[in-house]
Parts: C-alpha cells; sequence; structure tokens
C-alpha cells in the first residue's frame, strides 16, 4: 500500500534517528493511525515489511499500548478521564453525561453519524485541571456538563463542515 | 492548555521561564538559555557530575535517587555508544507537571539532557514523550528542529569539539513505559515490558549500551543547577534533599494547580495555604501524597515535610509530587477500587504476582464496593496485596500495593461499614465501569 507523502517523509526522517528499524514502530504505528483512523490490516503488513518484522511482531506491539487501534473510532474519539483526581471530581459523571449525550457505549461503537466515539481512560495527565477529558489530541479540562456540550457542539460542526 | 498559578511561597526555579514564551529559542536564549551547556562544555565530565552530586538533586520521577550519583555510575569506556533518555512518559495519576515543563520550558529539556551527554560522555539524547501528549510532542519537535538549525545540537557543538545529537521519540499509550527499563523496550519497538536488573541501565541500557535515564522535570533542573552552582540549588531545599519541585496539587482543593515550592515544604501549608483548603467547605479526610502509587496519609499526618526523606518516615512516599486531596465526602473504598482499576489495567501481565494480583484485588474490592464484602475480604485484600510487594520485575507490583495496603490499615472501619450487604455510606454510589484489558 502507498502511504501519503507527508507519512512517508515522517518514516524517512525517523529512521534516521535510530541504529535500529524496529525503533521507528511505536511511533510511526501512531502516525500512521492518525492518517488511516486505525491500523488497518494493509498497514500492519506494510509497516511489518519495511522494518525486517512479521506482522505477528507488529500485532503484538499493538495490542500492548492502550492508543493504537486495530478498528475505526469515530471521527472525534472523546476520551473521558475517570482516574482518581478526576473522580473526585466528577469524572463519573463527565463520562456518563458524554455517553448520553452522544448515544454511544464506552470504550465501543460509532456514533450513527460515525462522528463521535466515547472512551473511558486513564489518567491523561490533567490532574490539576480535573474533570478533563481529550477529543482526539486536543485536551479539556475543568469540565462541567454544559461546558461539554458546548465541546461536543462544535466538533458536530467541524464535523459538518 | 495548562493553566498557570502562582503562589508568593513559591521559589521559581524550574518555573522560572513558565509563561514567557521560552518554547520561542530566541526567548529562550534572551532567558539565559544555552548558556549552562556551554559551561558544562568547558567544565568537562568530571566537574559537572560533582556539581549535580553537591546539588543533592533526586530523581523527580518517583524513586528520588540521587542524580549525580545515577551519572557517575556510567562507565567511562565503553565499546558500546552511550546514552541518554529523557522518561518524559508522565503517567502517575496525580501528576501532571512535566506536561507544563514541555509546554512552557522545551529547551531546558533538551539543555538538560545535553548536560547529562556531557557528563556521562555520550553523544546521543533521546527524549521520550507520552502519545497523549501530542502537542507537547510537537512543541519538541520544533525545538530540537530549532537547536539543529542554530548548530547548538550535531557536530562540533558551540565550537566544541563535540558531537552530540539530539532526538524526540513518541509512545502510544501505557503507564508501564514510564519505567525506566520498559521504556528502553518501547523505544527499542517492542511491547514496553520491564528488564531484569541487574544489569543496571547504566551499564546495559538502551541497544545495549550504557544509558542515562531520567525524569524530564529531574534535566530541566539541571541547567539552573550548573548556573547557580551546586551549593545553592542544594540550600533551596533540605538536606540531601536540594532544590525544588513541581507539587502537582489536585483533588479537593479550592485551588489545584501546580506550584513550585522547595524541597521540604510543609504539607499542611501545602493543602491549606498554597492549594486554598478544602473545597466546598469540606474538611480533609485524607492525602495521596506522591502520585497514586504512595501510600495515603490521614488528616492528621499531614504536618510533615515534603521532601523524599521525610515522606518516607511518615510512612508513605515523596514519589512524583502529585499531591491528591480527598475531603470527607468521599468513599475510601471507591478510591481504592478506582487505583486498583487503574493499576490492573496497566500491569503488562509480565510478573505473575502483578498480573493475578491486580486482577485479584480489583474482582475483590469491586465485589466489595457493591455490598457484597465479607468480613474476611478486608484482611484478604492486604494479604494479597502484601505477597505482590518486591516480587515482580519492576516496581508496579509495589505501585498497585502500596497503596491497597495503605488504604486497609488506615480507613478499616470505611471497609467495614461496607459489610453484610450494606449501601455504600457516601453519596455517590453505583457500580464502577470497567476498562477492557489489553483487549484492541
Amino acid at each position: 500500500m502507498n502511504f501519503s507523502d507527508q507519512l512517508e517523509a515522517r518514516f524517512a526522517d525517523m529512521l534516521g534517528h535510530y541504529p535500529t528499524k524496529r525503533s521507528v514502530l511505536v511511533p510511526f504505528l501512531l502516525y500512521t493511525q492518525d492518517e488511516l483512523g486505525y491500523l488497518t490490516d494493509e498497514a500492519i503488513e506494510e509497516i511489518a515489511q519495511r522494518l525486517d518484522l512479521t506482522a505477528l511482531e507488529v500485532r503484538n506491539v499493538i495490542s500492548y499500548y492502550s492508543m493504537l487501534r486495530t478498528r475505526p473510532a469515530g471521527k472525534y474519539n472523546v476520551q473521558v478521564c475517570t482516574n482518581i483526581c478526576c473522580l473526585l471530581r466528577g469524572g463519573e459523571e463527565i463520562l456518563e453525561h458524554a455517553r448520553k449525550k452522544l448515544g454511544v457505549a464506552v470504550n465501543k461503537g460509532i456514533s450513527e453519524d460515525g462522528v463521535f466515539s466515547v472512551e473511558e481512560v486513564e489518567c491523561i495527565g490533567a490532574c490539576s485541571w480535573a474533570p478533563a477529558m481529550q477529543v482526539n489530541y486536543d485536551f479539556h479540562e475543568n469540565l462541567t456538563e454544559a461546558k461539554v456540550d458546548e465541546i461536543l457542539e462544535s466538533y458536530r460542526k467541524k464535523a459538518q463542515q | 492548555m495548562a493553566y498557570l498559578v502562582s503562589h508568593p511561597d513559591e521559589v521559581k526555579v524550574i518555573s522560572s521561564r513558565f509563561g514567557k514564551g521560552a518554547a520561542d529559542i530566541d526567548r529562550y536564549l534572551e532567558l539565559d538559555g544555552y548558556k549552562a551547556v556551554q559551561m558544562a562544555l568547558q567544565m568537562g565530565s568530571e566537574a559537572v557530575i560533582n556539581e549535580v552530586k553537591a546539588s543533592n538533586l533526586r530523581g523527580r520521577g518517583g524513586a528520588g535517587f540521587p542524580t549525580g550519583m545515577k551519572w557517575s555510575f556510567v562507565p567511562k569506556e565503553s565499546a558500546k555508544p552511550k546514552y541518554v533518555l529523557c522518561n518524559g512518559d508522565e503517567s502517575e495519576p496525580g501528576t501532571c507537571k512535566d506536561r507544563l515543563i514541555f509546554e512552557h520550558d522545551p529547551h531546558a529539556v533538551i539543555e538538560g539532557a545535553m548536560i547529562a551527554a556531557i557528563a556521562v560522555n555520550a553523544h546521543k539524547a533521546y527524549i521520550y514523550i507520552r502519545g497523549e501528549y501530542r502537542y507537547l510532542l510537537e512543541i519538541m519537535q520544533k525545538s530540537i528542529a530549532d537547536v539543529y538549525a542554530r548548530g547548538f545540537a550535531g557536530k562540533n557543538i558551540f565550537g566544541s569539539g563535540y558531537d552530540l545529537d539530539v532526538y524526540w521519540h513518541g509512545g502510544a499509550g501505557a503507564y508501564e513505559v514510564g519505567e525506566e527499563s520498559a521504556l528502553m523496550e518501547s523505544l527499542e519497538g517492542k511491547r514496553g515490558v520491564p528488564r531484569i536488573r541487574p544489569p543496571f541501565p547504566a551499564v546495559v541500557g538502551l541497544w545495549g549500551g550504557p544509558t542515562v535515564i531520567n525524569n524530564a522535570e529531574t534535566l530541566a533542573s539541571v541547567p539552573h543547577i550548573i548556573m547557580m552552582g551546586g551549593q545553592k540549588y542544594a540550600d533551596i531545599g533540605t538536606p540531601k534533599n536540594g532544590g525544588t519541585r513541581l507539587f502537582c496539587l489536585s483533588g479537593h482543593l479550592e485551588k489545584p494547580g501546580v506550584y513550585e515550592l522547595p524541597m521540604g515544604y510543609n504539607l499542611k501549608k501545602m493543602i491549606y495555604e498554597v492549594g486554598g483548603g478544602i473545597s466546598n467547605g469540606r474538611k480533609l479526610k485524607a492525602v495521596v501524597p506522591g502520585g497514586s502509587s504512595t501510600p495515603v496519609l490521614t488528616a492528621d499526618e499531614i504536618d510533615i515535610a515534603m521532601d523524599f526523606d521525610s515522606v518516607a518516615k511518615a510512612g508513605s512516599m515523596l514519589g512524583s509530587g502529585g499531591v491528591v486531596v480527598i475531603d470527607d465526602a468521599t468513599c475510601i473504598v471507591k478510591f481504592a477500587l478506582r487505583t486498583m482499576q487503574f493499576y490492573r489495567h496497566e500491569s503488562c501481565g509480565w510478573c505473575i504476582p502483578c498480573r493475578e494480583g491486580t486482577d485479584w484485588l480489583n474482582k475483590t474490592l469491586t465485589r466489595f464496593h457493591a455490598g457484597g464484602g465479607l468480613a474476611k475480604d478486608i484482611d484478604n485484600i492486604r494479604y494479597l496485596a502484601e505477597n505482590m510487594l518486591g516480587r515482580t520485575f519492576c516496581p508496579l507490583g509495589d505501585a498497585a500495593a502500596m497503596p491497597t495496603i495503605g488504604f486497609v490499615k488506615k480507613f478499616r472501619e470505611e471497609f467495614e461499614a461496607h459489610l453484610e450487604g450494606k449501601p455504600c455510606p457516601f453519596e455517590k454510589h453505583g457500580a464502577i465501569s470497567q476498562l477492557p484489558v489489553m483487549s484492541h
């Protein structure tokens, strides 16, 4: 399969960082996922071949890292932290609110319009600004239910553009 | 974007450039940036190590190992290349300090890594940033590119004849990778499982070469130490605990935030003065003083100095600087359960006591909190946790066990209050959701 020019450039640059090709693997998987939405069978084969690994070896690595996925997520993946600091400041309520609002089961499925998925995640490093969530890579902190509504609405609008 | 706060008791060393646009290399240079690395080049390896030893700087990742001593363990001669590795896989619940450093002062991390490299005569440094911190990785990528564009990295840095390359690396979501040997596995493109020790990374680390691995905050402190002198830095803190540290105040506080305070600052003052006291007019129940893996302190155990040795004496750990404040409306059983749910999710499964222990404890605590607990469960929880201690390759097993033992020991009556099908005595109640374990 062909990668985009941007991803090819990323790959070539990263290869120069390390004495072994394999070291590229973890960050490059994430960059690939960002472009494709998830790690497809073809992408896994392609990366394995480039790094002199078997597809199985690549899958073994994928299965270890929480952010890597082999199934699609919504265009905007809403990741709500419920770990201790967020728990103390209403993280579970925020998760429940997002789930209801979007009508998606947590950790599985995508909203009917394909726009949203909802994940319960472990600590994202926003402890002093809890409760917090990430939508894809964007942090949203000091959340209230009203703030969550606004944020989700802004992503919904973005998806329609 | 992370928010900045301020308090008059703060001593701003690491945070001295926060909010000043220092991610821009020109601004960093105006603010005395990249002077320390040039001084280090002139001082040479031994003098740099001695300066850091004199500073009493101890590892800010959590273990508190003396940094200068760590560097001195790296063999002078090595057939394999040596490496410096910055651990920016910040993921201990309660900890959000490295995020501020990477956002506001990324060049301090680069400069600190460069000085560490000069100290151990390494020519390559890697800065590993957790996958969730993509915006910070992008800041770091730009910062490294700027450093190369100025000729501060690469061949013959600052005309010294010394070659030094700096690279970024990104993770993809794994708490375990914050453990030093697992981080090396991850950087080598593998699952992040820990390595057996000895040999220690200082002798056999990344790609088999001697490796210094330091937390991002530790490295960001180093240029300041070189600039002000080790002794002056040491004087800010308490004996054997040099300097300042970024404390991440979270939980039920009026003014949560990341504050830079001298080592040894009083915890009670930190909560009631710096953090503005308990929110919503409630009372303090407990404090987790150094990130989720450190044993809980009760409300009457907080009149202590926040340095590594004093907190250890009080039966807990200073850890990663994450101070989690819990009010009297919180159910400790629920808190213990959520803590264990995290460790169960993050256990890499390599060592049986950790893999099975976290799962058993999670199951037991789940049942217990839901009202299905038996009296003997309370001792069983403690017994299980105690049997994980010291029996794993890496400290994740201990990190799960230690807080659990603390919760049972110090809040036994709350566990008892859940017995015989009684509903949780605290207002919020419900089945805790379950994260999938390594299933994708």
